[in-house]
């Protein structure tokens, strides 16, 4: 028999924590995949951050680090400045990077930082429990926007890969979704180049992955994804947003 | 070069660290430390260093926990309030066990309070500041020549340790100029490996850099192996000056510039046959408890001095236990206390009135003691 | 035998985002428990044949559970 489809081996063999059916699982083997394809697995480090994605150190077989809230862009920075051969990534959720963390991620993007940003995206907390995030969408309901969020009250969805894409020190700057394999296939093609980019020297690259969050949707994981591909990706439309260096 | 340069402190400082090692700095600007950031940024690019302004002073010092994982030899430099806003990750530094540099140009408090010396962050400094059960080793040099030699024993201690070293400078320690003379830059080559730094996994098992430890008995273990490594420190690293501890009957307590202050009041009624000596701690944390047992039986009294209204006292008080009365006199804000204050309060000590503590409510009357 | 696509059932969450996805319709859910304590996703012996290997189902899987193999 020929492998047609193998366990990356930068994965490690135990069982995540994730809930059943949450995307983050899809988006750390479409990482892990490239990290074998590339065969950097010997000098990636990784930057966990704060949320579901703080254990993301338990389920790469590289060297990592754990951040505090919102700074992994920041801690890759010291990383990568002190390791410049290294292939230094973050995985950060929409709490940690695009509320608490936003000065460090556009800065990181700013200084054309050669690090490679995973940026979960499923409009909510989950770690904390399904609060409103800055992602969460208008009339969406969450634990602290228990009739839907209002703009009058709480504002509009953040849209991190358009606004990254205004930066001049950004060189790739993409979303896609994970809700099918055609999408999860795409995403993984964006990842493989965004890890490209930082192998060629080339500069700060970001992988926005709309995901979902079943548990906290209130939905069965294939329910979830419907959501997500009915509700999120009209909202934030998918595509390559800036690949080069002038914006 | 063994010759004597005259130099601004947080200059000299920042070429002590370079002499020490130091080849990345992430910085913010904030006064009065920024000499520390442009000189390093001169600097840096010569050793084939880095220097990164940051975005502020909390992605400064989390570059610094990134950094110092991956195992570069790192220092960081603020004033008070940006050491305020580094809290959070000083305290994941510690409780990941990594080590580095900070130095802090301590300016009046609280909130943006001002631009001139003071010492008003010696409880932050040297009780916690952040979250958690956790220790910074804690040095504050009284001369730029000091900071200059404590510099690479600090980073030693850092990494041995494997603790972050808070060089805690009073604002007239990296403002004022004096003679300094620098050791010999360190050979980078015969600084000790660092196994545990996310260098990337080749041919080894990965490293993690984290504090993270969610299972109460697995917290419980790591917070009591901290203080035991805590507990190391405090019995080797104890640095302090006593002068006159030989005959002298009333001490001075005082450190940093002060201590230079009190030691020029102690000359001038030690010529007058007045038996008074000093203490001064060097290292804050650990704090310096065996000094008070070397001059206690003769001692009659101690007078703290510091520019706080009293945070060192306290553990001046802790030391000497309630054998000896223990004074306090203080300035703020960058006031300064002068040699003529400072013997006033000594003179009241020994004619056993209890001194007041501050200036200020000799002239709007009231006192709080 | 040997099988074209593989479980490690001990790592399955139950989702069936695998189950959605075949083309075949040939990954069924056991009525028993795997350790975890979910009813992990197979594929019966008798229909491993009907596998076309698209590998469609381990591109989905969010555990890394299925490995797909082709003749």
């Amino acid at each position: 028999m020929i492998p047609v489809y193998t366990r990356p081996k930068s994965l490690t063999d135990v069982v995540s924590h994730y809930c059943p059916g949450c995307t983050h699982g899809i988006a750390h083997r479409l990482v892990a995949e490239t990290i074998d394809e590339l065969g950097i697995q010997g000098r990636t480090v990784g930057v966990a951050s704060v949320g579901c994605s703080v254990f993301a150190y338990n389920y790469f077989d590289v060297d990592f680090q754990q951040a505090a809230h919102g700074r992994a862009p920041a801690v890759a920075t010291g990383i990568k400045r002190v390791r410049p051969d290294a292939i230094v990534f973050t995985y950060q959720g929409d709490g940690d990077l695009a509320s608490i963390g936003m000065a460090e991620i556009v800065h990181a993007a700013a200084r054309g930082e050669n690090i490679t940003v995973i940026f979960i995206n499923n409009a909510i907390y989950g770690m904390t429990g399904g609060q409103m995030a800055p992602t969460t969408l208008v009339g969406q309901k969450t634990t602290t926007s228990p009739f839907g969020r209002d703009p009058r009250n709480q504002g509009y969805p953040v849209k991190i890969s358009e606004l990254l894409a205004t930066v001049k020190g950004a060189y790739y700057v993409a979303r896609f979704s994970l809700h099918d394999p055609a999408n999860i296939q795409r995403a993984k093609q964006g990842i493989k180049k965004a890890f490209q980019y930082q192998m060629e020297g080339k500069g700060f690259s970001l992988v926005e992955l709309l995901s979902t969050c079943s548990t906290n949707w209130g939905m069965t994981p294939l329910n979830a994804l419907k959501w997500l591909e009915e509700n999120m990706v009209p909202e934030y439309p998918l595509g390559e947003f800036k690949t080069g260096e002038v914006s | 070069m063994s010759e004597s340069v005259l130099m601004k402190g947080n200059e000299a400082l920042a070429e002590a660290a370079i002499r020490a090692g130091c080849r990345y700095y992430f910085g913010y600007p904030i006064t009065p430390q920024n000499e520390i950031s442009e000189y390093m940024a001169r600097r840096l690019g010569e050793v084939g260093g880095v220097f990164v302004q940051a975005e502020s002073e909390v992605s400064a010092i989390n570059m610094v926990y990134g950094a110092a994982g991956a195992g570069g030899r790192v220092m960081i430099s603020s004033s008070s309030p940006g050491i305020s806003l580094m809290q959070e990750a000083i305290s994941y530094i510690a409780g990941a066990e990594l080590p580095c540099v900070i130095v802090n140009m301590c300016r009046g408090g609280p909130g943006l309070g001002g631009i001139q010396p003071s010492q008003a962050d010696y409880f932050q400094a040297t009780k916690g500041g952040g979250h958690g059960d956790y220790r910074l080793i804690v040095l504050g040099p009284a001369t730029i020549q000091e900071g200059c030699d404590l510099m690479a024993t600090a980073f030693e201690m850092a990494d041995r340790y494997r603790n972050p070293v808070m060089i805690l400078g009073d604002g007239m320690i990296g403002q004022m100029m004096e003679p300094v003379v620098f050791p010999e830059p360190l050979d980078l080559t015969k600084l000790p490996p660092k196994p545990w730094a996310t260098s990337g996994n080749e041919g080894r098992k990965k490293n993690l850099i984290s504090s993270i430890y969610l299972d109460p008995e697995e917290l419980d273990a790591h917070n009591w192996r901290l203080e035991e490594k805590y507990r190391k420190i405090r019995e080797n690293e104890v640095r302090y000056e006593i002068l006159h501890g030989d005959d002298a009957e009333w001490f001075f307590v005082a450190y940093g510039t002060v201590a230079r202050i009190c030691t020029a009041v102690m000359q001038k009624l030690r010529r007058q046959g007045i038996k008074v000596g000093l203490i001064r701690p060097i290292s804050l944390w650990p704090f310096p408890d065996e000094a008070f047992e070397k001059v206690i039986d003769r001692a009659k009294g101690f007078l703290t001095v510091e520019m706080s209204t009293g945070q060192m006292v306290e553990d001046v008080r802790l030391a000497v236990d309630g054998r000896r009365p223990v004074y306090f006199y203080g300035r703020t804000g960058g006031a300064v206390p002068t040699p003529r204050s400072v013997e006033r309060r000594l003179r009241e000590m020994m004619d056993g009135k209890v001194p007041s503590q501050t200036d200020y409510f000799d002239r709007v009357g009231g006192a709080a003691r | 035998m040997e099988r074209r696509v593989r479980f490690n059932e001990d790592h399955c969450k139950s989702c069936e985002l695998c189950v959605s996805v075949c083309p075949k319709k040939i990954i069924k859910i056991r009525t028993g428990l795997n350790r975890l304590g979910y009813h992990p996703a197979y594929v019966p012996d008798e229909d491993q044949e009907k596998c076309i290997s698209c590998a469609l189902c381990a591109r989905m899987c969010p555990d890394a559970v299925i490995e797909v193999w082709r003749p």
